[in-house]
């Protein structure tokens, strides 16, 4: 599936491995956090990159303890209109510190791309055949917003700035 | 574009470059979607709730739009645009809702991006006027004007407007989320409510501070909003919400729409257990970034600056003799004119609910002659209210005769608010999907029947409330007397509630007995007045609580007596 990155199509060096597969050791893989809560000692001393991914009704604080041993963590929409993750996100970042990838995975639309990273992804698994058009533009047509982004540090200001997104 | 100016002097928030663009982006961006959607690239799954999202509904017969009034606060130069749009897209009317914005029923999808581009011209749009997101923040209608206010709401409810503006986190909630706010000593924003409703208010260095009040609503399960936190200080007005809609984000229900409003989520979790879950994240979020800094809520309060009002004196010859000549002005004043907190200046409603009418609509012409009204005699600006009627907030009592000779010459002169005849309806099965039962004929034919003012007077406050459906965008359940259409077998029925009260008090009615006909709900509501004239004590005893004194026995009696 085509991973978006930046406002583009980019490569995807990780891949999903399904419970009961195989985990394999020499490349990034991203395995479900069932999984890892039944086998997380089978990943003692592993070197390649591990990636967890999250069911839209696991919270950040579900896995905040263990999140020094991810590179990656996926949230998953099931459908575009449940929006929990970006809270998830945001308390990853905020909350937790977290400063790897996270990637949004399942069902999500271009138009949600921009809140996306103001809420902290880093990537989106996009649908076979999307416009990536519409992924690009989504993260320059609005360009004001009237909260403080995730980078944002300094306080509300007035309310409102100029984005820089994009 | 061509971007009208609002007069000066109006008291609502002044666009700058940057809001104008702003809602630019969104018209364009809005085009784009329709495009996506046209070509199949959205679904119409995916499509709705961005259509939504920019207030386009689809109803029983046509798609309706629904046009932002932030905190029913608007200039006449705007009510003279949506008079336009509704004579050239719409079929020469509107209609104000209890949301204090104003929608249009009979819109053509094509037409939409040219109403969203007019609509622009004056500094308006639609955006989230529908969708689970965080819905147009209403207040009290009589703010900066109520002699008894402490806390002027709209600039809160202003900075609330912007910061829940395209939301990143919070424009995909587990449903919609309605805030109200009331900085005065009487309630008249029914805060209680509201998913989110909060008190303004002031501690003893005069500082400004919210009481949040949570998990109110109506609907299907109505649920009085619960009081999460006294006083939260202005500065963390912001963070406190902020975490409230993060804790609604991540534990609200998604497996059922009618259990997704926050109202369930403190029921289900228990008020303590919520509580603290807030507070939680509340005590993390507090800091630079969510602080609300005193100079922000200054450069808002500036657009919201009094109005250039003249000193005069509190009596007005004008008026007694206006008052001692005319019998029908006396009664509009006494029941339609409030007290200004200046002197020599009053406050106007003006109804919406001539008898036998639709409770909320205004012809076009009638928009227009307002917006001139409200240049005329109030600095250009006027209020939508939640019981749907329109302000006119500062008058001059030397005034008020003239303006309500006009008024009353275009069918807006009614003396009703507050009265028998100040229906809420909602649009019912006349237009909306959801609908069982019409709402607007009962209304009109309750109406009427309690047409004579002087017979309203002598009722006194008395509000009906009337929804279509469970759904209760009429408010029923907070109706002195409430009124529910249901569905039997195909035949429209009336199940009357008692006893509900929007105001701080807030009570959810009690259900009469069976549900009766659209006939006879008229007579039943007759008789429910009937029985409390005769039970009342004195002139002074309110509906309410004579209901409250003598319970529901004589009134169930009289109506079921037959049965």
């Amino acid at each position: 599936m085509p991973l978006i990155e930046n406002g583009r199509i980019g490569e995807d060096a990780w891949s999903f491995i399904p419970d009961g597969e195989p985990v394999p050791n020499d490349r990034p893989v991203i395995i479900s956090f069932e999984r890892w809560q039944a086998e997380r000692d089978s990943f003692e001393g592993r070197n390649a990159r591990l990636g967890v991914r999250l069911k839209s009704g696991t919270l950040a604080g579900a896995i905040a303890a263990d999140l020094d041993r991810f590179s990656l963590v996926a949230l998953e929409f099931p459908k575009f209109r449940d929006g929990r993750g970006f809270s998830t996100a945001r308390e990853l970042r905020e909350r937790y510190g977290y400063t790897g990838e996270i990637r949004a995975v399942g069902h999500v639309i271009p138009d949600q791309y921009l809140f996306l990273v103001r809420t902290g992804f880093t990537s989106v698994e996009a649908p076979e055949g999307t416009n990536p058009d519409s992924w690009a533009n989504a993260l320059t047509e609005v360009t004001i917003a009237f909260q403080p982004s995730l980078d944002d540090t300094a306080p509300l200001s007035l309310l409102r700035r100029k984005l820089k997104v994009g | 574009m061509n971007h009208i100016a609002p007069g000066a002097r109006a008291g609502i928030y002044h666009y700058d470059e940057i809001d104008r663009q702003f809602v630019a982006e969104r018209v364009e961006q809005f085009r784009k979607q329709v495009e996506r959607r046209l070509s199949g690239e959205l679904t119409e799954e995916e499509f709705k709730p961005v259509r939504l999202m920019n207030g386009l509904y689809l109803q029983l017969h046509a798609y309706m739009v629904r046009i932002a009034v932030p905190y029913g606060v608007m200039s006449a130069t705007q009510l003279r645009k949506l008079a336009e749009i509704g004579r050239k897209y719409d079929r020469g009317y509107g209609h104000f809702t209890t949301r204090q914005n104003l929608q249009y029923n009979w819109i053509k999808l094509e037409d939409t991006p040219a109403i969203l581009h007019e609509l622009a011209e004056v500094d308006m749009h639609a955006l989230q006027t529908s969708g689970n997101c965080v819905r147009n923040v209403t207040t009290d209608p009589f703010v900066g004007a109520a002699k008894d206010e402490v806390v002027d709401g709209r600039v809160y409810a202003e900075i609330l407007r912007q910061w829940t503006t395209m939301h990143p986190e919070f424009t995909y909630l587990p449903r919609k989320f309605k805030i109200a706010i009331s900085g005065a000593e009487s309630d008249r924003a029914a805060v209680r409510i509201h998913d989110v409703g909060l008190l303004a208010r002031r501690n003893d260095k005069g500082e400004a501070g919210f009481s949040f009040y949570v998990g109110g609503g109506l609907g299907r399960s109505p649920f009085v909003g619960k009081l999460v936190r006294e006083w939260v200080a202005e500065e963390d007005f912001v963070a406190y919400l902020e975490a409230i809609l993060r804790v609604y984000n991540q534990y609200g229900r998604r497996d059922n729409i009618y259990k997704a409003r926050i109202k369930i989520l403190v029921h289900e979790l228990g008020l303590e257990k919520f509580t603290q879950e807030v507070e939680e994240e509340f005590a993390r979020l507090r800091g630079p970034k969510y602080r609300l800094d005193p100079e922000i809520v200054e450069g808002v309060r500036q657009h919201f600056a009094p109005p250039p009002l003249e000193e005069l004196p509190d009596h007005s010859e004008a008026l007694e003799r206006a008052k001692a000549s005319d019998p029908a002005f006396a009664n509009w004043l006494e029941v339609n004119v409030a007290e200004h907190k200046a002197p020599g200046y009053a406050i106007a409603t003006v109804s919406l609910k001539p008898a036998g009418g639709i409770p909320g609509d205004a012809t076009c012409d009638q928009m227009d002659l307002v917006a001139d009204l409200a240049e005329r005699h109030s600095f250009g600006e006027l209020r939508v209210t939640h019981v749907q009627n329109l302000v006119l907030a500062h008058v001059k009592k030397d005034e008020l005769y003239d303006l309500w000779k006009r008024l009353d010459a275009a069918g807006l002169g009614s003396a009703n608010a507050g009265l028998i005849g100040d229906i809420i309806a909602c649009p019912g099965l006349d237009y909306c999907a959801l609908a069982n039962a019409r709402a607007i004929p009962l209304a009109q034919a309750i109406s009427a029947r309690f047409a004579d003012p002087v017979r309203q007077r002598t009722i006194g406050e008395l509000g009906i409330k009337i929804s279509g459906c469970i759904n209760a965008c009429g408010h029923h359940h907070v109706g002195a007397i409430g009124i529910l259409g249901v569905d039997k077998k195909g035949t429209e029925y009336y199940q009357i509630t008692v006893g509900g009260d929007p105001t701080l008090t807030t009570e959810i009615g009690d259900i009469l007995g069976p549900a009766v006909t659209e006939t006879e709900a008229v007579d039943a509501i007759e008789a429910i007045v009937d029985v409390y004239l005769a039970n009342r004590t004195g002139e002074g005893e309110r509906f309410i609580d004579t209901l409250r004194r003598v319970g529901h026995a004589p009134f169930k009696e009289r109506i079921y007596a037959a049965d």
